[in-house]
């Protein structure tokens, strides 16, 4: 049997979603800058794929929709051109959370090198931000304040209306990396005061290398890559309709299904959860309740994440983990050390994301193979030996 | 795919693992910290090391240039595995991705601080520069 529980990596396409596409490698080809007909068709097409995103995502206005690669890119492209306009009025201070994706994290250090001050918030023990850390950062000079909708790694979702609404209160603009969340939650952009959210396509069973920033009508967006007049002169480029109307198709059936989908994995998520909270001395990180309903993500104790995920995939579960070790980088996972997870820890973790293809059989299967193969590594860990001869004490209960 | 044949061989059906009772030598090297500890049990005999066990804490390269470690010393002479480089253990697991090189070198040390050991229980005198120990975790940034 093999198990894809790394849903919040990537998708598969959904069927509907390919039959969507087809058209537009195969007899539609235009070019929306193309005056005649077949241009024309496509330009009609980019428009009512326009709209129907606007639509899911209760914006005022469908131009508010930029279509971009993805989701680092509408990341980059939110944050500079709050940068910009910030900048313009002098004020430099950002603020934004220590557990964002590097899309986010990033674009912040080149700003901080460009002279800006960025604050970054602490992530609380339960990897929730409180809106009054936000309220009590925010500073006369603060241009932006960008927090993530859902973690991409421990799937803890944020009080995004609450934080947007301290924003709007405080007249600084709000961006959400919202990559995690759209296709998954309820979001709705004027009712929790979002100014600028990024999107991607990947994530919610549609096509990679597109996404889209949405960006209220009153803000002026600074264009990442100069060329034609696409997208209101905001990102030159010949669009990329297959993966557009892909994007549209898929983000309409994800909303769709959306809370059938959530009920039906926060069942097997929480099974998931309680089978693994089993396994001694290991620890789920984030919030039970406030987590995206297809994530799970433990720390193990004693035991290293990568050959953890190496072993899985030979037993046919196909996970994830924050382990340094699979990221080329030695330092384990930011979003850990974050949450205040120690070094030792944060090396033994493991995220299973589910999706709504996955069945009860599959996660019985993780179910099945994850206690055993944890048990084996330790038996081959010096750490755990210490460990077990009280030579070292346990972190996790 | 990350890893060689040989690596994933190492990693999936690791020789020699286990620890020893009785050890004449043991070291551990590394830091549960960066993410890797190696632990490296020898029995010696006439100056043969008869029997070698490992217990790593680690990535999957981690636990393959173990295994791949105690097999290249087994049954050979304590100065011959003082001389097991990183290098040879690269080798023989047909190559480590760049960034995975450093549990090469904790393999090594391993060795040698199993050695060192062996000689310190024995009264055994030997030129301390031999273990000279280069690596003091200058891969983690911590
Ligand atoms: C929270 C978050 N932001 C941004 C991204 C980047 O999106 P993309 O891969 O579409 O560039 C991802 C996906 O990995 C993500 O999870």
């Amino acid at each position: 049997m093999r198990v894809y529980a790394d849903h919040a990596a990537t998708t598969a396409v959904h069927p509907q979603v390919i039959e969507a596409m087809l058209p537009y490698f195969r007899t539609h080809s235009g070019n929306p800058s193309s005056l005649h007909t077949a241009g024309q068709e496509a330009a009609s097409v980019l428009a009512d794929a326009r709209a129907r995103i606007a639509k899911c995502l209760n914006a005022a206005r469908p131009e508010e929709i930029y279509f971009t690669s993805g989701g680092s890119e509408a990341d980059n492209q939110a944050i500079l051109s709050a940068a910009e306009l910030g900048a313009k009025k002098d004020k430099k201070h950002i603020i934004s959370t220590k557990f964002e994706h590097h899309a986010v994290l990033h674009t912040l250090n080149k700003l901080e090198k460009a002279g800006f001050e960025i604050t970054l918030l602490d992530v609380p023990p339960n990897g929730v931000i409180r809106p009054e850390q936000v309220a009590e950062a925010i500073r006369p000079d603060t241009a932006l304040v960008s927090v993530m909708f859902a973690n991409n790694e421990i799937g803890t979702v944020q009080p995004i209306a609450e934080i947007g609404a301290v924003c709007r209160e405080r007249g600084v603009l709000f961006h959400t990396d919202a990559v995690q969340a759209v296709g998954h939650l309820e979001v709705d952009v004027q009712a929790m005061n979002i100014d600028l959210l990024s999107l991607s396509a990947h994530k919610f069973h549609g096509p990679k290398g597109v996404g889209a920033l949405y960006a209220r009508r009153s803000i002026r967006l600074q264009s990442l890559i100069e060329g034609g007049a696409q997208e209101r002169g905001k990102r030159a480029g010949t669009e990329n309709i297959p993966g557009i109307v892909g994007m549209a198709t898929a983000l309409e059936w994800a909303c769709a299904h959306r809370e059938e989908h959530a009920a039906q994995l926060r069942v097997l998520r929480d099974k998931l959860i309680s089978a693994l909270s089993a396994i001694p001395h290991s620890v789920l990180n984030g919030d039970p309740d406030a987590r995206l309903p297809g994530n799970v993500h433990f720390c193990f104790e004693g035991i290293e994440g990568e050959s953890l995920l190496l072993l899985l995939d030979d037993a046919g579960v196909e996970a994830s983990s924050g382990s340094a070790c699979t990221s080329g980088s030695l330092d384990p996972s930011h979003v850990l050390l974050a949450l205040g997870r120690p070094h030792e820890v944060a090396h033994g973790s493991l995220r299973l994301t589910l999706g709504y293809e996955t069945t009860e059989e599959e996660v019985d299967h993780i179910i099945r193979t994850v206690p055993g193969i944890v048990a084996y590594l330790r038996s081959i860990s010096p750490v755990w030996d210490a460990l077990e001869k009280g030579e070292r004490p346990y972190i996790l209960a | 795919m990350l890893y060689s044949e040989k690596v994933m061989d190492h990693f999936r059906n690791p020789r020699n693992v286990g620890k020893l009772d009785n050890a004449d030598g043991v070291g551990e090297v590394g830091n549960a910290k960066c993410g890797d500890i190696m632990k490296i049990f020898l029995k010696i005999e006439e100056g043969i090391i008869t029997d070698v066990k490992f217990n790593t804490f680690g990535c999957g390269s981690a636990i393959a240039a173990s295994s791949m470690a105690t097999e290249m010393i087994k049954g050979r002479s304590v100065e011959d595995a003082l001389t097991l480089s990183n290098r040879a253990v690269v080798e023989a697991l047909d190559g480590l991705p760049p960034h995975k090189i450093h549990c090469s070198v904790l393999a090594e040390e391993a060795v040698r601080a199993a050695v060192k050991d062996y000689y310190d229980k024995n009264g055994i005198a030997y030129n301390p520069k031999l273990f000279k120990n280069a690596h003091e975790c200058e891969h983690c940034h911590l």
